[in-house]
């Protein structure tokens, strides 16, 4: 997830976080085969906005790269 | 007896759960602590239809897990409290999240209705929700509600009351994890229910689940039966074995991913989404206020609106509580004899007292505004953006809140900013952010800032306030690191955090928040000042002078009246005491009217024999022309009469000092001058500083003190800032010097106590020494540089 641009919508595939970070990541609703798209980053382009079912999370780079996203062929760009 | 019936709120941070709670109970409501914990338990009474009600509102969780103290706490009130029954409310905008939490509710067992909040935001973003079938799903009562307008509240609690009258069974669901962790449920719930020594308070399923899940509170309450511990322990390895070497997971993800997939079975069958989902209002509102560019230059605005707002809303009603002490201290001075009762209430009591309520306007309008920024979802934009910021510093973007809270857009206070330090869930971070959150520029620092700046720079005062803000920011972030990079190093915590969409705050909602933050305000001058600036007003006044000094002054006094009297001139027109006294009655009503002219002089002062006199000596003391028919003896009379004023007024403010410096107070000033004397500070800025440990509102009353206290009456009348202004031993870096000092130094009383209710006695002592050593260095280092680059002189 980490390295995605903005806008782009991919679904989940694999969150290799475990413990505490992990338990968190997936609470929030960031489990697998869950769909995303991202919002923007923050002005010092960490952390990120995810729009997750029908809310919007951030979390922090760090954190993002835990999450394995597979991306849409389409580079969704729709505003 | 009828005890009522208690309902316990629950639900998602940013649910309207708080809302609810506010329309059910309105301003009824009580906030204390749970038991050992800092986590704030709100209730309230109510009546609904001729039944007590005790609605209590657990904190906001997304779980139920042990993940942070507020699901401890919310677990705890569920399984050991036994709520007659529980309403769930559920954001309808944003089901898929909201009924993780009501599925793990619904496994607990206990009786639940869900109420279905925010209907109207569902349906304007397209959304349509079949709350009949998702009450069959759910297995429970739903209630469509919009808890903003108060629409359903009523039907809710007619849903709560029916429930809890009802059967009042614990009718966990059960939801399925897996063919390999449904098996091993069913063992350990069989154990569980086949051990004699487990206690009955936890339905056997959801304690196998907690089991399995890993929490480490419900496993430790297993060891009481070794037996079944062993055989649990034992199930509990093969299943992680197990689901490790199958799925590659722990299993507390597989369970994670389960009920998220239970939830979405039911989301698919109730919800409709009849637009695909498209940008809404929020996040076109997002794309400006946290673009890149746009979004910090916003944010640096919304502060300085905030600064202009509060200070341009409070001035007027700041006004009026001045009026009040000023008028309830002229009313003691009228009805009471001078003496040391009077001096007790009226610079006792009423100046300490009345130095902190003086701010409440002030104190109001800042958590005025950002109660706006909390409720409308602004205050977790401005975490997301300045959460790398503060990363780097070693702390978290939820810090922000707290350093806010307690001035950082200057204006506020640090007992409830050490109280928002609650939302930070690692301890390290948490204390770092609690320990450098009073170097902020608190309401009450600022009147004192205020008017060393007026006294000794020209730059706007706002101008300067907002240079010294972001001080006091500088100062904050930096020792923050290095409290992070020492003592208090460790690891980053996750920023997992919820943007909530954008939202019209209720002006109830903004009340309540309001009040909540105030009172702590003013609960701190109602105990902990008031009982210091008795202690204070003592240590200024106790020990008096010993008689043998109090006598010199007398005698000095008497000689010079006397020989006063000794001049024919005087003897002329003063024939004894009383005229004496007379005339500076005529003097003063002379001076009042030239300060006033539209004030007429009263009759029997213009026809009173020594009116002549007295218009002469006024002339005299303003130094206004003499005019040249006035008679020979008249006139010396009238200079010696000044003459005399002055002399005395020499003695007096002898007499005043020698007593000031003899009190406890006045000996420690004295004492720490050896400390402080680097810094440039004497005696009397010594002792207001340590009247500002009671509270910082102190520091400009007992300076105030010290210095009218030292000085005769005549001056007294000239503010403190002229008086500071034009006073040789102050000069512009002094009192740059004692502003960084005071920005930086001791925590007051009521914070100390806050930062120990929230830590230990270890740290806020800590913070005390921590807080000095810093100030002592940072207002050392500004002296020095100062008095080298030659400001100074």
């Amino acid at each position: 997830m980490r390295k995605m641009l903005d806008n782009q919508q991919g679904i989940i595939k694999k969150i290799s976080a475990s413990g505490q970070i992990g338990k968190r990541i997936r609470e929030m609703g960031l489990v697998p085969e869950t769909p995303i798209q991202i919002r923007g980053r923050a002005p010092l382009k960490d952390p990120v906005a995810v729009k997750v079912r029908d809310f919007v999370l951030t979390l922090r780079n760090d954190e993002a790269s835990h999450i394995t996203v597979e991306v849409d062929a389409a580079e969704g760009d729709q505003e | 007896m009828d005890k009522g019936i208690t309902i316990a709120l629950a639900g998602n941070p940013n649910s309207g759960k708080t809302t609810v709670f506010n329309a059910m109970t309105g301003a009824r409501q009580h906030i204390a602590n749970y038991p050992g914990v800092t986590v704030e338990k709100k209730t309230g009474k109510i009546e609904h239809k001729g039944r007590i009600i005790n609605v209590v509102d657990l904190p906001g969780t997304y779980s139920l897990t042990a993940y942070s103290i507020e699901e401890i706490v919310a677990r705890d009130f569920l399984i050991n409290e036994r709520p007659d029954v529980v309403i769930n409310i559920v954001d309808g905008s944003n089901l898929d999240r909201n009924l993780y939490l009501t599925a793990q509710i619904r496994e607990l067992g206990v009786p639940v209705v869900v109420a279905l909040n925010m209907m109207d935001v569902a349906e304007s973003r397209g959304m349509a929700v079949a709350w009949e079938d998702l009450s069959e799903l759910l297995e429970a009562p739903v209630v469509p509600i919009v808890a903003r307008s108060k629409t359903g509240i009523q039907d809710l609690l007619d849903k709560a009351v029916e429930v809890a009258e009802g059967a009042r069974l614990w009718r966990p669901a059960v939801i399925s994890y897996g063919s390999d962790i449904d098996r091993s449920l069913d063992e350990i719930e069989a154990l569980i229910d086949g051990s004699a020594v487990y206690d009955r308070k936890y339905p056997s399923r959801w304690r196998a689940l907690k089991c399995i899940e890993g929490d480490k509170q419900m496993l430790s309450l297993l060891k009481r039966d070794p037996v079944a511990d062993a055989r649990i322990e034992e199930i509990r390895n093969t299943t992680t074995k197990h689901i490790m070497d199958t799925l590659g997971e722990e299993p507390e993800a597989i369970i994670t991913d389960h009920r998220y997939g239970y939830v979405a079975a039911i989301t698919r069958k109730t919800l409709k989404h009849r637009i695909e989902s498209r940008l809404d209002l929020s996040d076109k509102i997002d794309k400006v206020l946290t673009d890149r560019f746009f979004g910090p230059i916003i944010m640096m605005g919304i502060f300085y609106a905030i600064y202009a707002f509060t200070f341009w809303a409070s001035e007027e009603p700041t006004g009026w509580f001045d009026a009040f002490f000023g008028y309830a201290k002229e009313l003691v001075r009228a009805s009471m004899p001078p003496g040391v009762l009077q001096s007790l209430i009226v610079s006792g009591i009423i100046d300490g007292v009345g130095g902190v309520l003086g701010f409440v306007p002030l104190i109001m309008c800042m958590f005025f505004s950002i109660a706006i920024l909390e409720d409308s979802g602004y205050m977790a934009r401005m975490a997301y953006m300045l959460d790398r910021v503060m990363r780097w510093f070693g702390l978290h973007g939820n810090s922000v809140m707290a350093l806010i809270v307690s001035g950082g857009i200057s204006g506020g206070c640090a007992v409830p900013g050490v109280l928002s330090t609650r939302t930070l869930m690692d301890p390290k971070e948490r204390i770092a952010t609690l320990l450098v959150v009073p170097f902020m520029n608190c309401g009450a620092k600022m009147p004192v800032f205020a008017m060393l700046t007026a006294a000794f720079f020209s730059m706007s005062r706002t101008r300067i306030m907002f240079l010294l803000t972001l001080l006091a920011w500088g100062f904050a972030l930096l020792s923050a690191k290095l409290l992070r990079s020492t003592i208090l190093r460790g690891p980053k915590t996750p920023f997992v955090m919820e943007l909530p969409p954008y939202r019209l705050p209720t002006f109830q909602g903004l009340l309540i928040h309001t009040w909540e933050r105030t009172s702590q305000y003013v609960k701190k001058a109602g105990t902990v000042i008031l009982g210091f600036s008795i202690v204070l007003w003592a240590a200024m006044t106790f020990p008096g002078l010993p008689q043998q000094k109090q006598t010199e002054f007398e005698i000095l006094r008497a000689e010079k009246m006397a020989h006063f009297f000794e001049n024919p001139a005087v003897g002329q027109l003063l024939t004894d005491e009383k005229s004496f006294l007379r005339l500076g009655e005529i003097v003063e009503a002379l001076r009042r009217a030239s300060a006033n002219p539209e004030r007429s002089l009263d009759k029997t002062i213009k026809e009173d024999r020594l009116f002549a006199l007295g218009a002469e000596a006024d002339g005299m003391i303003r130094g206004k022309a003499q005019s040249g028919y006035v008679r020979q003896d008249l006139a010396e009379a009238a200079s010696k009469y000044v003459a005399l004023l002055q002399d005395l007024r020499t003695i007096d403010n002898d007499w005043r000092h020698a007593a000031l410096s003899n009190t406890v107070a006045g000996r420690l000033g004295r004492t720490l001058e050896y400390l402080t004397a680097p810094l440039g500070f004497d005696y009397r800025v010594n002792i207001a500083l340590i009247g500002g440990f009671a509270a910082k509102e102190v520091i400009l009353s007992t300076l105030g003190t010290a210095y009218s206290l030292s000085e005769s009456q005549q001056e007294l009348e000239g503010s403190l800032q002229e008086r500071l202004g034009k006073d040789r031993l102050w000069n512009p870096l002094k009192a740059f010097t004692l502003i960084v000092f005071i920005m930086l130094y001791v925590p007051c009383m009521a914070t100390v106590i806050s930062i120990r209710k929230e830590t230990s006695w270890a740290w806020a002592g800590f913070s005390l020494a921590f807080n000095l050593t810093a100030a002592y260095l940072v207002a050392l280092l500004v002296s020095l540089i100062g008095n080298v680059i030659g400001i100074g002189t």
